[in-house]
């Protein structure tokens, strides 16, 4: 037998200039190839990019000095605006660094149903980056056929929360209301008909010789060097790293759960690409397993002092009106001292650092965005490569200018 | 089903059609209008979803996205606008050939949204003058559709020499803007 | 676990015998180092598996003897251990050197803390802002400025009655 060796060796990187004639190209802030609004001054010499020069910034919108003013309740709907292609997984952690700092425990259920809704939203974002890493090589049909279903991961969110993208989904202490049963069947038959649809979708790209001439060996990484970049998620797994904050420090049952990580080798836009393909069909397995096993139980914590009661109940029932009042104007006692919490975001590990000073609002919050630390690899990842393939490089980063620039 | 636009008011009779220039003008820039999609964040996401599949703006006429300011008609802002961006947006505006429509897309762009901060500009209208606003935080795609047939009934109904008059140089120098 | 944790703790009370340790009531092991020492402490941690740099930030606390806070997260990826290394700074002296040699990924880190707070990372490459503009002439982090935009115009009052 033959082995195929699909992997094609980058080619050898020019040291020569073309007649010392190097050019200065501004690619961004708004440019059609960038996914988001961030500059990069490049040097090329021909198609071949010497030096890069970021500039990030564009839409910084302050969270971190806002969160200080807000209560505890009320970020939850910042959270949703980092990494917006996967808000519900914001959400999540933000709550669960607030049952950290509280010291809640919470019912099984809380963790499997938040367990489904985080893998729903890892699947939604890996859609869109791979998707669009097919756009960035001129295969738009993918996107076509994923973007449709994507709608449907949305219209299960709007299930469970009433919203699409900026979902806000859960409270802290758990979920506003149960799952209902609508959403079960429409989240069975997503169950059903997505992978045959993925499938189609990887078979247009995963072995196309077309993709993968394009995809091996763009905006390469090694181990070591992504370790130094600190980076996180998909990134650092195609680098041949299985550094997964969900099996390394399990949240939210996690434990529970049977599935594997997979890991590249090569960390280039190929290996990132399939890295990522293949987290989606391990998120298909979660749920499933999540679904089966979906103990019972309250969808919250009994934490009245922390947990919103629902909204009929605050008109109905003079407890329920008490806590609302006392939750909303910060008359619960926080425990003092700072907590680290941290979740497996789209890109990977999404921190939390809360400080806490008893307040009603945090003392400080700082948020560890993945996209924000890796970034700053890019110019070490493109240097040498041709400058579509920085094109590709930078959306196989997926890159989410809401998490970069916070 | 293909669905053409109706034509507009005019002297109809056997062999001709009669009626003012600036309704076949205003019919024809309504139903082509091209957009440039200045998306920063969130309502980005969704004004892809408007464009993909399950809404498909092309339905619309507006099936060409033009990356570049001088071929586009009109400018979707949709997301934040810092104030770091806010010179970029002007210059883009700025480039833009006349005739040209701003929609703005979202709490952020129309307002600042829930980003009442240092870094963030109060809504796009500080920096461009905008011919439309869609509220949500982000909109759904259909409001942004409404959006962009609130534009395309601005462009059908617009007089020729709108852009000639003084009131419409006085509102763009109040804005520091020079015609193009 | 314990048993590496306290070599961890050997480690870096080696570099800087001041270093006081405290375990929180959330498991997390921090420990205070002094400003001078931190380069030299991380090296240690780095030189001894900590190889990944989780978290870098800072704090600000006007009422306190310090006043800035610079906040390390390192993780040792093979033992599945997190440490929390803080650094205190004064007024007059709002400087602590640069781990910019050690972790590429401190690099941007630094930055920002030096954007919002105004902490100087001696050694640093490129000290200058990120996020915000460069002709800012503040650092908004700190306590004492405002959030909101100060061009509003449609807050004041007789828009709301008062």
């Amino acid at each position: 037998m033959i082995e195929l060796d699909l992997k094609r060796q980058n080619a050898a990187v020019s040291t020569e200039t073309i007649d010392g004639q190097i050019a200065t190209l501004n690619l961004g802030p708004t440019h059609p190839a960038t996914h988001g609004i961030f500059q990069n001054i490049l040097k090329v010499d021909g198609e071949r990019i010497i030096s890069a020069e970021q500039t990030i910034g564009y839409i910084h919108r302050a969270f971190e000095k806002l969160s200080e003013r807000r209560p505890y309740n009320q970020i939850t709907p910042i959270t949703d605006r980092l990494n917006y292609c996967s808000s519900p997984i914001n959400n999540i952690g933000w709550h669960m660094t607030v049952e950290k700092l509280i010291g809640a425990e919470m019912p099984k259920k809380v963790d499997y149903m938040r367990v489904i809704v985080m893998e729903l939203a890892r699947i939604a974002d890996h859609l869109v980056c791979n998707s669009v890493i097919g756009v960035d090589t001129g295969a738009l049909t993918g996107f076509t056929y994923m973007f449709q279903e994507r709608e449907k991961i949305y219209d299960l969110y709007e299930e469970i929360c009433g919203a699409r993208l900026t979902t806000n989904v859960g409270r802290i202490g758990g979920f506003d209301r149960d799952f209902t049963p609508d959403f079960y069947s429409k989240l069975n038959a997503f169950l059903k008909e997505f992978p045959k649809r993925f499938d189609e979708f990887g078979s247009l790209l995963e072995r196309n010789r077309i993709f993968m001439d394009r995809c091996v060996g763009a905006g390469p990484i090694s181990a070591d060097k992504a370790l130094s970049y600190s980076f996180a998620g998909p990134n650092l797994r195609a680098a041949g790293v299985d550094y997964d904050v969900r099996v390394m420090k399990p949240y939210s049952s996690y434990e529970d759960f049977d599935f594997e990580i997979p890991i590249g080798s090569d960390g280039d836009t190929y290996d990132r690409f399939m890295v990522r393909q293949q987290e989606i069909r391990e998120s298909l397995k979660i749920i499933q397993q999540a679904l089966d096993n979906m103990p019972d139980g309250s969808y919250h914590a009994d934490i009245p002092d922390f947990y919103l009661p629902p909204k009929e109940e605050v008109y109905s029932s003079m407890e329920a009106l008490i806590y609302h009042f006392k939750i909303i104007m910060g008359e619960t006692a926080i425990p003092k001292g700072e907590v680290y919490h941290s979740v497996e975001g789209g890109n990977g590990e999404l921190g939390y650092y809360l400080v806490s000073d008893g307040g009603r609002t945090p003392y400080r919050l700082h948020f560890r965005r993945p996209c924000f630390i890796y970034y700053q690899a890019y110019p070490e990842m493109i240097k040498g490569a041709l400058l579509s393939d920085a094109i590709l490089t930078m959306s196989s980063m997926n890159v989410i200018a809401g998490e970069l620039d916070a | 089903m293909v669905k053409i636009v109706n034509s507009p008011e005019g002297l109809e009779g056997q062999g001709f059609f009669a009626t003012s220039f600036d309704k076949v003008i205003g019919l024809a820039r309504a139903n082509s209008l091209w957009p440039l999609p200045f998306a920063t964040s969130c309502c980005g996401i969704e004004f892809m979803a408007t464009m993909g599949p399950n809404y498909d703006l092309a339905r619309f006429g507006s099936e060409r996205m033009s990356f570049s300011p001088r071929q586009a008609d009109l400018l979707i802002v949709a997301g934040t606008i810092s104030k770091k961006l806010g010179p970029v947006l002007k210059k883009v505006y700025d480039q833009m050939a006349e005739p040209k429509w701003v929609l703005s897309v979202g709490a952020c762009a129309s307002s600042g949204g829930i980003f009442d901060t240092y870094s963030v500009l109060q809504g796009i209208d500080h920096v461009i003058p905008v011919d439309v606003y869609v509220p949500g935080c982000p909109p759904r795609p259909e409001q942004i559709i409404e959006g962009v047939l609130k534009i395309q009934e601005l462009a059908k109904n617009e007089s020729l020499r709108r852009r000639d008059s003084a009131e419409y140089k006085k509102m763009l120098e109040s804005y520091n803007i020079e015609q193009q | 676990m314990p048993d590496f944790f306290e070599n961890t703790r050997t480690i870096i009370e080696a570099v800087d015998d001041s270093a006081s340790y405290s375990l929180d009531n959330w498991n997390e092991h921090n420990f205070i180092v002094s400003s001078d020492l931190l380069f030299d402490v991380i090296k240690a941690l780095k030189e001894n598996g900590y190889q990944y740099l989780i978290d870098l930030t800072g704090a600000h606390y006007p009422d306190t003897e310090y006043e800035y806070q610079v906040v390390y997260h390192v993780q040792n990826l093979i033992e599945n251990l997190r440490v929390r290394i803080k650094v205190n700074l004064t007024t007059e002296k709002n400087e602590v050197s640069s781990i910019v040699d050690l972790y590429n990924a401190a690099n941007w880190m630094e930055r920002e803390t030096f954007d919002f707070y105004g902490i100087i990372f001696t050694g640093h490459p490129n000290l200058k802002r990120i996020l915000n503009l460069d002709d800012m002439d503040y650092h908004p982090m700190r306590k004492e400025y405002k959030l909101e935009d100060e061009t509003r115009n449609d807050k004041s009052d007789k828009y709301f009655g008062r």
